[in-house]
Formats: structure tokens, C-alpha cells, sequence
């Protein structure tokens, strides 16, 4: 029987990101389903009842849901181009980072959008911190996968748009490449990846999107 | 070669007793390091500096975190006993979600931490909300319960498993609970099933041998709401 795979998603989601680059990575085919969160098609409703979000995988008709779960998935049922390491620990390791940054990085980065002066610099210098000891994964490796994008590298890839989305907005370096040079370099090697590099969303329209979310939270500062 | 396995944890912890309950699963001998979930030790942050938090396995000297993390890793790292994630990547895919569903902090829709809303609930009117929706859970719990036991009698079919330990490790504490508001939320009517699975689970070995008694429980509680500290957890 033929694999029939769609990708619920919106233009921008961030996770769905991941799922993408998992599929692109492994050579499949599928087919996008986009979704207007605003409205939830019926069907998104009825393959994620539990908390109705995006992204869902389905294949062959059975829905797959929260993205780094869907990683697994992805990564058992076609086995070509592993994406977890095969030593239990470094799988472990792999899983711990990806669910730190999970906790750590959304917050990180929606405080350095919404802040400015001051509250932006205090924001900054956390998700510096923070971004340090992920970039300690790295150790001396081209990605955290190791010479291959692996399952790590994707649960943090769909930061490398966004930071630099970011970046041109607050008009500010977040990934200095003095402070944090092997996540630069990081960063630079998995967006130029010619698998990942046709993935990412149209950037003019992600600037729009992020500068709108920014506005109300600088109007309040000033109106203060 | 005898591998050296020690976990830092204590033992009224339900994160340290899913840990135990795997190590137990696999026949693994391991050292229990009791630490004071309050007092982090030098050892503690040592072995998990990043989160600080029990429990922590440590592996021939390689420490591992996070407790649904760790019970993956036993499952990797030793062959003996019946795997705890399923072989069927549909069925992992079914007992890893409805993990995260039961507490994950990433996800929004979590179960279990609603007891604590519960506890804290400053009005009636907001009681009975945080209770509809335990018992909206206990009814998604049943559906999972019924589509990954296929018929048998734990989540992970004829053995136990990792959704078993996911979820069984809170028997102990939700007694605790039953207890102290006198309702009862594995009740027969409503969720006959998971009902069924919780007595079937409490009455195994792997429970009975790792989690501390409901009445220890009970008096750890108390001790603990005395101290105006959270409840182990």
C-alpha cells in the first residue's frame, strides 16, 4: 500500500517545522494540510481532540501528534537516515536537551521580543546563558547529530529562522558569534543545509508577523 | 561485566518510583541513594546540574534525568526482561503521548498537576471545575486504556509497561488523595477500566515492592503540609 502522509500546519508554526525537516531529511512524500488556527478545521479536531493544536502528522489515516513525539515516530517507522543516536546514553542525552530547550527557549525568546531597553537587555543576557549551555551539546562537532543533521539539530532548528527573524527586528545580535561561535557556526551550516534551507517560511512575511506581535507590548511601555 | 547502577532519588517520590519500577522490570540491581528532594547535595548537583532535581541514574558513572527519560534509557540500555515501549511504532507513539498527557510540563494538557490545583483551589466554585476536569481526564485515560491494552490487562498489554509506570506511579499518592477528600476518582461506574487496571497494578510485585505504603504516605503528608512545604512530587 502506498504511504499516505499529510502534515496539518500553519504557514509559520514553528514545531510543524520540525516535522517537515524530519520528512525532507528521510526522502518523503507528503502533503500539506494548512490550518487557520482561528478556525480548526473539523478535521484537526477530530485527529487532535486532546489539546486541538498543530502539528499533526497522519499516516495512513492515523494522526501523530506533538512534534518531538512525532520525531520518534518518524525516526521508528522509516529507518533510513537515523535521526537518534544508536548509544542509549547519547539517545538520553539527545532527549533531555531537546525537552530543556522545549522548557527554556519559547520563553526565552517571546521575552526578548516583547521587551525593549533594559527589560531587553536582562532577556538577552538569559537567553544568552541559557543558549551557552546548549551550545555545550555541541562539543566539537559540525551539528549535534554529529556530521549528519540528527534528532537534536532538528528540535532545535526551528530557532535558527526565528533568531534571526528576531534579530532584524530589535535590530540586535542575540547569537553574537564572540559570545557563542559554535552555535553560530551551528546555525549557519544547518540553515545552508540544502535539505533544510528550501523549508523555511517566506521571511518577509514572518518579519510582518513577529513585528505585529512586538507592537502591542512596546505601545504599553510607552503609554506608561 | 557487572555494571555499577545507582539512583539518587527517595522513595515517597512518584518520579523516583517509575525509576524503580523499571530497574525492578529488567532484573537491574542498582544502589538507592536517598537524597532530600528539599536540601540538594553537592552529589545531586553534581550528577544534574542543569535542572537540580531527583531522580538521577547513574549508569557506570554517566548520570541520566528526567523520569520518564530514564525509564526510556533502561529500556535502550539493558536487554533482559519484555520491553517497556512497545515494538509497534504506533503503539510507542500511543503510550508517549498519553505520557506527556499524564504530566508533561511542555504541553498544556496535563492530568496529574491538576491535583494540585485541586489542593489550592480557593473556592468551592473553582473546586468543582479543577475536579470536572480530573474527571474529564480519568475519561480520556479510559479511552487510552482501552485502545493501547487491546483487551489485556495493563496498557502494555500482557506486561507491564511504560505508560503502565507512567501512570501507576501516582496510585499511591492519588490514595493519599482519595483519602483526604473522600471522593473516589477510579471509580467502576465511570471509568471501569482504568479502574479494573489500578487494582490489577497495585497488586503487582513492581508496585507493592516500590511504592512506600498509603498510610506513609498519608503520615509524610501531613508532616509535610505541617512544614507548609509542597508535597512530595
Amino acid at each position: 500500500m502506498a504511504e499516505e502522509l499529510k502534515l496539518f500546519r500553519t504557514w509559520s508554526s514553528p514545531f510543524a517545522l520540525r516535522v517537515i525537516h524530519a520528512l525532507k531529511i528521510k526522502g518523503l512524500e507528503y502533503e500539506n494540510i494548512f490550518e487557520d488556527l482561528s478556525s480548526k478545521s473539523a478535521s484537526l479536531l477530530q485527529y487532535n481532540p486532546v489539546n486541538k493544536k498543530v502539528p499533526v502528522l497522519v499516516h495512513n489515516g492515523k494522526p501523530i501528534c506533538e512534534s518531538l513525539v512525532i520525531l520518534e515516530y518518524i525516526d521508528e517507522t522509516w529507518k533510513q537516515c537515523p535521526l537518534l543516536p544508536r548509544d542509549p546514553y547519547e539517545k538520553a542525552e539527545a532527549r533531555f536537551w531537546a525537552k530543556f530547550g522545549d522548557e527554556k527557549l519559547l520563553s526565552l525568546i517571546w521575552n526578548v521580543l516583547i521587551t525593549q531597553g533594559k527589560q531587553l537587555e536582562e532577556a538577552t543576557a538569559e537567553a544568552v546563558q541559557n543558549l551557552k549551555l546548549i551550545e555545550e551539546q555541541l562539543k566539537d562537532k559540525k551539528f549535534f547529530g554529529g556530521e549528519t543533521i540528527g534528532y537534536l539539530d532538528i528540535a532545535f532548528g526551528w530557532t535558527v529562522n526565528l533568531i534571526s527573524i528576531l534579530e532584524e527586528i530589535i535590530d540586535q545580535k542575540l547569537v553574537d558569534e564572540e559570545k557563542l561561535p559554535l552555535l553560530s557556526a551551528w546555525m549557519q551550516n544547518f540553515s545552508d543545509d540544502p535539505v533544510i534551507k528550501d523549508c523555511w517560511p517566506p521571511r518577509d512575511k514572518m518579519i510582518t508577523k513577529y513585528q505585529a506581535m512586538r507592537e502591542p507590548y512596546l505601545k504599553k511601555v510607552v503609554s506608561q | 561485566m557487572a555494571s555499577c547502577v545507582q539512583l539518587l532519588g527517595a522513595s515517597p517520590s512518584p518520579y523516583v518510583n517509575r525509576v524503580q519500577m523499571a530497574l525492578k522490570l529488567k532484573s537491574i540491581e542498582y544502589e538507592l541513594i536517598e537524597e532530600n528532594p528539599h536540601i540538594k547535595s553537592e552529589r545531586l548537583l553534581k550528577a544534574n546540574p542543569v535542572l537540580k532535581k531527583i531522580p538521577v541514574l547513574i549508569h557506570d558513572g554517566e548520570p541520566i534525568c528526567e523520569s520518564l527519560l530514564i525509564v526510556q534509557y533502561i529500556d535502550d540500555a539493558w536487554n533482559n526482561g519484555p520491553s517497556l515501549l512497545p515494538s509497534d511504532a504506533q503503539d510507542a507513539y500511543l503510550a508517549r503521548f498519553w505520557a506527556l498527557y499524564i504530566d508533561d510540563k511542555n504541553v498544556d494538557f496535563q492530568w496529574y498537576p491538576l491535583y494540585k490545583e485541586l489542593r489550592e483551589a480557593p473556592t468551592e466554585e473553582a473546586r468543582k471545575e479543577v475536579l470536572d476536569k480530573i474527571f474529564e481526564g480519568l475519561v480520556l485515560l479510559e479511552k487510552a486504556f482501552l485502545k493501547c491494552s487491546k483487551g489485556k490487562q495493563f496498557f502494555g498489554g500482557d506486561n507491564i509497561g511504560y505508560l503502565d509506570i507512567a501512570l501507576g506511579c501516582y496510585m499511591g499518592w492519588l490514595k493519599v488523595i482519595e483519602e483526604m477528600t473522600s471522593i473516589k476518582f477510579l471509580d467502576r461506574s465511570k471509568t471501569p477500566g482504568l479502574a479494573e487496571w489500578a487494582e490489577k497494578f497495585c497488586s503487582h510485585d513492581t508496585f507493592k515492592e516500590v511504592v512506600p505504603e498509603t498510610q506513609k504516605l498519608v503520615e509524610i503528608f501531613k508532616m509535610v503540609q505541617g512544614r507548609g512545604k509542597p508535597a512530595s512530587g
